[in-house]
């Protein structure tokens, strides 16, 4: 029995937790966001090797030229996304944290579109290389939030078969409504775009799944998908319902394997915000330069799913929601479980910045997190969607004990964020994990330089 | 109360006794576990604080490689020159002088020296900190100060001041090198005994930056470079660096330095006091 066969409307099997939806934004449409007079943008967008920049200072560009591209495979080009000159190519604070390499653009607020920029005549007949050659020039990425560059997907090996392909639209992070709005006004696109990788990868079947909780985006996508055969499944509404294996286990009954890609279990999910760009590159010829952006939280005064550019400033971004409201907590770039928490505001808005969450300072939790003191009580492991045990996970992380990690299937963890949520001790259990698995990645190169030593030496005096 | 009963039980208990007694005997006699006595005094030469550090689970399997002649007398890394001295007078060979070197920990930055970007609320270890954002600090090179070396440290030669400013004792210090691996930032370095004059920074950000960052910072004004007679001191990737075999502790760039990155300190003639090795 194939894995199309088998589908029926499963529920939610395991695991998760229900943090408060606060989908703000949810009823405002989607509107163009700031025309920002400087962009930052940054060389890594992407899961993968860096790209090299292909302008230099003083270089005038344009909208959707490439300035920066890489030789290797898992990597994805960036474009512009202004018209004008490029100011500087520096270190600049990255989403992550840290300093990267980037592309400052002062843009002359004309936005000239670059050369050679024409809509691709028949998407649905291409052939597959075509159409992967293609995604992979726009930079197109996941844009569910990894990046994980979407050609890269698109190519499995011969022989691994895609059967099925899941449109994400399962928005389970809480603020967040960019992929809602996206299927309720743009549903057309969405599928258009899923059709074009469906044909890529060879998949017979499209499911598009949505939680139960949009009925508005639900029923906006049935119409849409009329008679084409694109099936549409409603979900229980749970975090993490979105994530990539919970996604497929809720929907095909299949577990993906440890250590394992989706692939192999004959499924490819892509995030509806990925189709929906992949649709507008063989519609416009237009790389992707622009995203969709929830803004929400109690901390800004207005609030929107805007389209950005991609290296606008996060603080260009908040002042044309009207600015900053109260005291500022914190600005999370992302969902408030699984994005990342700013020092700055002048941070760029890079591919995979699905949300800007800014809270008040009341709305946040300001005290300490606990320390390892966990109380067995079992709640981490009944919340998690991957069926570890994160209080183990966190223990021998804790206490450095690196080789138990592999036992605990520490590389399982998809750092969802439900056991330190759920975790009535506060233990920060995902940052304790997040050592763990450096710890464990470190000890086993260490132990394999040692067993590989050890060969050498003995087989020098075999020889001997 | 029949009185039989006390020397029946006694009689019966008493001969069951001698009969697994006996049988304790035969099987000692055949099952004898043969063990080198020199393992014992081997376990009481090295340090015995099972820290790891020699790349064995522990002292005794470490201990147990010296016999079988696997590892050599040295073997216990965090002992130092003392404990290989021992162990070499029991297994009946010259030691051999082992010349390790004694932690550095290339930043002098503190929490009144160093800028903060952010405010950190986590895990109290260096590695934990330094997957969130890169750290707290600005300075993306330098010491976070939660003591992950400290914790590493099997002689405790490492702690930390009201600062947050991680110091070594050097005299303490047996250059085993847990410390130099456990570092998220790749901070400390092992430097010779007898080296005085040391870099105290690791900032490869440029000079504008690492002012900004840490008021005591080298922003690679190359003065040391010019100073120096000998060639020995050289800015790579925006920080000085010593080279440690042509340097002669001369302190012309301890001088020159604006900012007192590079610092005299004692050389640490003594190797490793560690506390429990017999001499």
């Amino acid at each position: 029995m194939g894995l199309t066969d088998n589908i029926k409307r499963a529920l939610f099997t395991r695991g998760g937790v229900h943090p408060p939806a606060n989908k703000l934004a949810a009823s405002v449409k989607i509107s163009d966001g700031p025309n920002p007079e400087r962009v930052l943008i940054p060389l890594t967008q992407h899961v993968g090797s860096p790209c090299e920049p292909l302008v230099e200072k003083g270089e005038k560009v344009l909208v959707g030229q490439k300035i920066g591209d890489s030789e290797a495979y898992i990597s994805a080009p960036v474009h512009a996304s202004v018209s004008g000159e490029v100011a500087s190519i520096a270190k600049f604070t990255h989403p992550s944290g840290r300093d990267a390499l980037a592309v400052e653009i002062i843009s002359d607020l004309e936005d000239t579109p670059a050369e050679g920029i024409a809509p691709a005549p028949d998407p649905l007949g291409m052939e597959p290389g075509d159409i992967r050659a293609r995604v992979r020039e726009g930079g197109i990425v996941g844009m569910g939030g990894a990046a994980f560059p979407t050609h890269v997907k698109l190519n499995p090996p011969s022989d691994k078969r895609i059967e099925l392909l899941i449109v994400n639209g399962a928005e389970c992070e809480p603020y967040l409504s960019a992929d809602y709005r996206l299927m309720v006004e743009r549903a057309q696109d969405v599928l258009h775009g899923a059709r074009i990788i469906s044909r890529a990868v060879g998949a017979e079947r499209i499911v598009v799944a949505i939680e139960q909780t949009s009925p508005a985006a639900i029923s906006a996508m049935r119409d849409a998908a009329g008679s084409g055969g694109e099936e549409v499944f409603t979900l229980p509404a749970v975090f993490p319902q979105g994530a990539e294996k919970t996604l497929i286990k809720t929907i095909t009954g299949r577990d993906v394997p440890s250590g394992k890609l989706p692939m192999d279990v004959g499924a490819l999910v892509d995030n509806v915000g990925t189709c929906a760009a992949v649709s507008e590159l063989f519609l416009t010829g237009m790389p992707l330069v622009k995203r969709i952006v929830t803004v929400a939280g109690d901390g800004v005064t207005g609030r929107g799913n805007l389209r950005v550019k991609v290296g606008t400033l996060v603080r260009d971004v908040i002042d044309h929601c009207g600015g900053l409201e109260g005291g500022l907590g914190q600005v999370i770039l992302g969902g408030p479980m699984t994005g990342l928490s700013q020092y700055t505001l002048d941070v760029p808005v890079t591919k995979a910045t699905g949300g800007i969450v800014v809270l008040s300072k009341e709305s946040i939790i300001s005290e300490e997190p606990g320390h390892f003191t966990c109380i067995r009580c079992g709640r981490c492991v009944r919340h998690c969607p991957m069926n570890l045990m994160p209080y183990l996970l966190g223990s021998y992380s804790d206490a450095g004990m690196w080789e138990e990690l592999e036992s605990v299937y520490i590389n399982d963890c998809v750092e969802c964020g439900c056991c330190a949520y759920i975790c009535p001790t506060k233990n920060p259990l995902v940052q304790l994990i997040k050592v763990g698995k450096e710890g464990y990645s470190r000890r086993k190169r260490k132990m394999e330089t040692l067993k590989k030593d050890k060969e050498e030496k003995s087989l020098e005096e075999s020889n001997a | 109360m029949d009185l039989s009963l006390v020397w029946k039980a006694a009689l019966a208990l008493g001969a069951l006794s001698f009969l697994f007694g006996a049988l304790l005997a035969i099987a000692y006699l055949f099952f004898k576990v043969e063990t080198d006595p020199r393992l014992d005094e081997l376990l009481e030469a090295v340090l015995g604080s099972n820290c790891g550090a020699c790349g064995y689970p522990g002292c005794e399997p470490a201990c147990e490689a010296v016999l079988k002649g696997e590892a050599g007398v040295d073997v216990c890394v965090a002992g130092g020159q003392k404990c290989a001295d021992a162990v070499a007078k029991i297994m009946g060979v010259e030691a051999t002088v082992s010349e390790r070197g004694v932690a550095l920990v290339h930043c002098k930055g503190g929490l009144s020296e160093s800028t903060p970007k952010a405010i950190y609320r986590g895990i109290d270890s260096c590695a934990a900190a330094d997957k969130i954002a890169g750290g707290f600090k600005a300075c993306d090179y330098g010491c976070l100060g939660l003591g992950t070396c400290k914790d590493a440290c099997p002689v405790n030669a490492i702690f930390l001041d009201e600062n947050r400013c991680r110091q070594v004792d050097r005299e303490r210090c047996t250059g085993c090198g847990l410390c130099v691996e456990v570092c998220p930032r790749g901070l400390i370095e092992l430097v010779p005994r007898d080296q005085e004059a040391l870099v105290m920074c690791n900032s490869a950000d440029k000079g504008a930056k690492a002012r900004k960052t840490c008021s005591v910072s080298c922003y690679a004004c190359k003065k040391c470079e010019k100073v120096c007679e000998f060639d020995a001191i050289e800015v790579v990737n925006n920080c000085a660096r010593i080279d440690y075999e042509k340097c002669t502790q001369c302190g012309k760039c301890i001088e020159a330095c604006p900012n007192d990155v590079i610092v005299r300190v004692k050389p640490a003639k003594e190797h490793g006091k560690a506390p429990s090795a017999v001499a």
